[in-house]
């Protein structure tokens, strides 16, 4: 019998070559799309023709944050809120490196809010994976800057009443160089934009709506739901009108997904060393 | 080290804030990330213009939490880096201070120290910084501290305090304060030669056999990013691996390695200045600025007759105890001075053994030498 | 191949003007090989399985997660398209192309 994997689906034995088997099966719960999420960037890793060690993880605290312990590359889990100015600095000085933060939306939108609006300003030369899984799910499920309003969580026992990031247009608006969301169904289509992510100077970013078992559990309904609710609501358009892309609990209300921003900026670490040649001579 | 655009050896008459920023570049910082904060903005401004000109990097983060992150995220790709702040940029790193102590990632931070507490008054000088320091951040760590008393010392300093980061991993202060960060002083540079950097320590062995923090070291030979060694540095208690781990005797090997590093080498690190101590009855110890007041005092106080003399700690952190308690074995007294309500008196008390008196100042003015004086007489007995 | 400028000839000699397998297709054969002691139990695989060839098995692993098996007798449904292994949270599913077999399709 011959044996050969199917050569045009992802191969998990290539993936798992890359990541830190012995600690495998991850601490991510049953159902929880993370792990899905990080195949995705490590298969982009694999095919986007940097040299594997040229790669780095940083990420933050959460469960996002753990993804950095299972991937066989430089990677730094700093503290909450932080992946985004540690990034930057450590591309600033070695530009050579392909800096990739990868992180919860809480770490990146809420404690990490100010760098993240302000990396976007300065267009720095990093990519962002942002797993929004609309709570914070490793402390026990406490709602975060993109709960949508009147969802159950921890600290909203009578539903959420504050109100929620659209995160794909506020990083449009900031003037973000790459902006995009998916969702971990989607995962041929989250390679893909990890990989443009990789070609992009300047501030890339992927919003990636994941399914949590607490926030899920929390609301009624379980993380298979979740999934199958991607399967029936989102909507790919590339162009979306992003004002409208806000995420809801309306289940009538399609889920926008796509490559919606690509622009060509120079990032801030192209323009500094446009400064040093000419300080520097 | 290149020469290029660093100051060339020769007699300056510098700015403190200003001869930071030389010492910094002639250390090897090629990464500067800060946030505007009175007083120490020259520092800041003087690095926005020099870093280009030596071929580094500036950045103005959002703010200070992001610039001390930006400063150890430099350090993780190898590159010496610095930060500079006061009083309340400083409350604000202290977080990080224990992620850079707990990644040992080496970074600098200049303090330039400012009346406080809180908003304080911005442009006049405090030193009341001295335990935050070192107690600043939660948990079991060891930082290394130093304390200029002239733009001459904020040169040199600059220069020791990137050699101690680097060569312990561990996160090291520049204590300096408003007058001696502003005040414009004689700065000799030495010729390059006489000056010694400390690379940081390369791995020896291949990416397969490295471990990040490998306890046979009390200090790792560091790996860096991007170059094959593929290493996991996490905030979380780890082990050798750099792995995650809840175990205790994990733990226990851990953090006693990370507070030995300092601890076990404290008599090469800790340093101090005498001044008229062999046959001083009362030892009076101050730092900074108030040194340079207490010096005048003790003049003043010899001419009359009273046998005292200066004891000034060079290092906060690790305190330089076996120094002073040499000097107290004949029974002398010690007087702390500090422009606070009482912090590296505490220490003093715990580690010296001699009657120890103290004098505190509220921040914003140095104690003249006159108030020291009197100080000393009304203390002075035998 | 016989020459000749009588059409009819040619046509009821050579016969077609198709290929003979036009309608024939290989369709590839897979076995997902799940890694038991990696499952949690999720339940995404069988989910997503174009065929429905995956259901929970009656067994659990040592970690007391109840882990997919492929339906008995629909060995044979599964087209190795891989989407369990894309699907899977856990890189548990590796899926393996056993054989291809022709079969007809429609016109």
């Amino acid at each position: 019998m011959s044996e050969s994997t199917p050569s045009q689906i992802t191969r998990i034995q290539e993936v798992k070559k890359l990541l830190r088997e012995e600690r495998l099966p991850h601490i991510w719960c049953p159902g929880c799309g993370i792990g899905i999420v990080l195949k995705c960037y490590v298969e982009a890793v694999l095919k986007s023709g940097i040299p594997v060690d040229k790669h780095v993880i940083v990420s933050g605290i959460g469960c996002s944050g753990r993804a950095a312990g299972y991937v066989r590359i430089d990677g730094y889990h700093v503290t909450h809120g932080r992946p985004i100015p540690f990034a930057v600095g450590l591309k600033t000085v070695r530009p050579e490196l392909e800096v990739t933060v990868f992180s919860g939306d809480g770490d990146l939108t809420a404690i990490g809010g100010n760098h993240f609006i302000h990396a976007i300003r300065r267009n720095d030369d990093i990519n962002v994976i942002l797993v929004n899984n609309f709570n914070y799910g490793m402390t026990g499920g406490q709602y975060s800057s993109t709960t949508p309003l009147g969802a159950r969580t921890l600290t909203s026992p009578y539903g959420f009443i504050e109100g929620s990031f659209n995160i794909p247009y506020m990083a449009a608006v900031l003037g973000a160089n790459f902006v995009a969301r998916w969702t971990p169904l989607h995962d041929r289509e989250l390679t893909k934009a990890i990989l443009e992510m990789f070609k992009v100077d300047g501030f890339a970013i992927v919003e990636v709506i994941t399914p949590c078992i607490l926030y899920a559990e929390m609301n009624g309904f379980t993380t298979l739901d979740w999934m199958k609710d991607f399967r029936d609501r989102c909507i790919i358009d590339h162009d979306a009108d992003l004002s409208k892309a806000n995420l809801t609990m309306d289940p009538n209300k399609p889920i926008i997904l796509g490559n919606f921003v690509r622009r060509d900026k120079p990032s801030y670490q192209t323009r500094y060393r446009e400064l040093l040649r000419k300080v520097k001579g | 080290m290149s020469e290029g655009k660093l100051i060339k050896p020769g007699v300056y008459f510098m700015r403190g804030n200003d001869a930071c920023v030389e010492g910094a570049l002639v250390a090897g910082c090629r990464f500067f990330a800060g946030y505007p904060i009175t007083p120490s903005n020259e520092i800041s401004a003087r690095m926005s213009r020099r870093m280009p000109e030596v071929g580094g990097y500036f950045i103005q983060f959002e703010d200070e939490i992001g610039s001390i992150v930006a400063v150890l995220g430099a350090a993780a790709g190898g590159v010496k880096a610095m930060t500079a702040t006061s009083g309340p940029g400083f409350s604000l790193m202290m977080e990080t201070i224990g992620l850079s102590a707990m990644l040992e990632l080496p970074a600098v931070i200049v303090d330039i120290q400012r009346a406080g507490p809180s908003t304080g008054i911005p442009t006049l000088v405090g030193q009341g910084d001295i335990m935050q320091a070192k107690w600043g951040s939660h948990g079991d760590y060891e930082v290394v501290a130093y304390l200029p008393n002239s733009p001459q010392e904020m040169f040199d300093m600059m220069i020791d305090a990137f050699n101690t980061a680097w060569k312990y991993r561990v996160p090291v202060m520049v204590l300096s304060d408003q007058m001696v960060g502003q005040m414009i002083e004689k700065v000799v540079v030495r010729p390059y030669e006489e000056i010694k950097l400390f690379e940081r320590v390369k791995p020896t062995v291949p990416p397969e056999e490295y471990l990040p923090f490998d306890s046979k070291y009390l200090v790792p030979p560091m790996a860096i990013a991007g170059e094959g060694y593929r290493v996991h540095m996490t905030g979380l208690t780890h082990d050798e691996r750099g792995y995650p781990t809840t175990r205790h005797d994990v733990s226990t090997k851990l953090i006693e390695r990370l507070v030995k590093k300092i601890r076990e080498n404290e008599k090469e690190i800790g340093r101090w200045e005498e001044h008229l101590c062999e046959d001083a009855k009362l030892i009076v110890l101050a730092y900074g600025i108030t040194s340079r007041s207490a010096k005048r005092a003790i003049k003043d106080a010899r001419s009359e007759g009273l046998k005292v003399g200066l004891f000034r700690p060079i290092t906060a952190w690790p305190f330089p105890h076996w120094g002073l308690n040499k000097l107290v074995e004949s029974g002398a007294e010690v007087l702390v001075i500090e422009i606070n309500m009482g912090q590296m008196v505490h220490v003093v008390r715990e580690t010296v053994n001699t009657k120890v008196h103290f004098m505190p100042w509220a921040p914003g003015a140095v104690p003249p030498p006159e108030t020291i004086v009197k100080k000393i007489k009304e203390v002075y007995s035998k | 191949m016989v020459e000749s400028t009588d059409a009819k000839l040619i046509t009821s000699h050579t016969g077609r003007r198709t290929p003979l397998n036009r309608n024939m297709r290989l369709r590839p054969i897979g076995e997902p090989r799940i890694s038991s002691e990696l499952c949690k139990g999720c339940g995404f695989c069988i989910e997503f399985c174009p065929k429905d060839v995956l259901e929970f098995s009656d067994k659990i692993n040592s970690q007391g997660y109840q882990y997919p098996r492929i339906k008995p007798g629909k060995e044979e449904e599964c087209i190795a398209c891989g989407m369990c292994e894309r699907i899977c949270p856990e890189f548990a599913i590796e899926v393996y192309e056993v054989k291809k077999v022709p079969i007809e399709v429609e016109a």
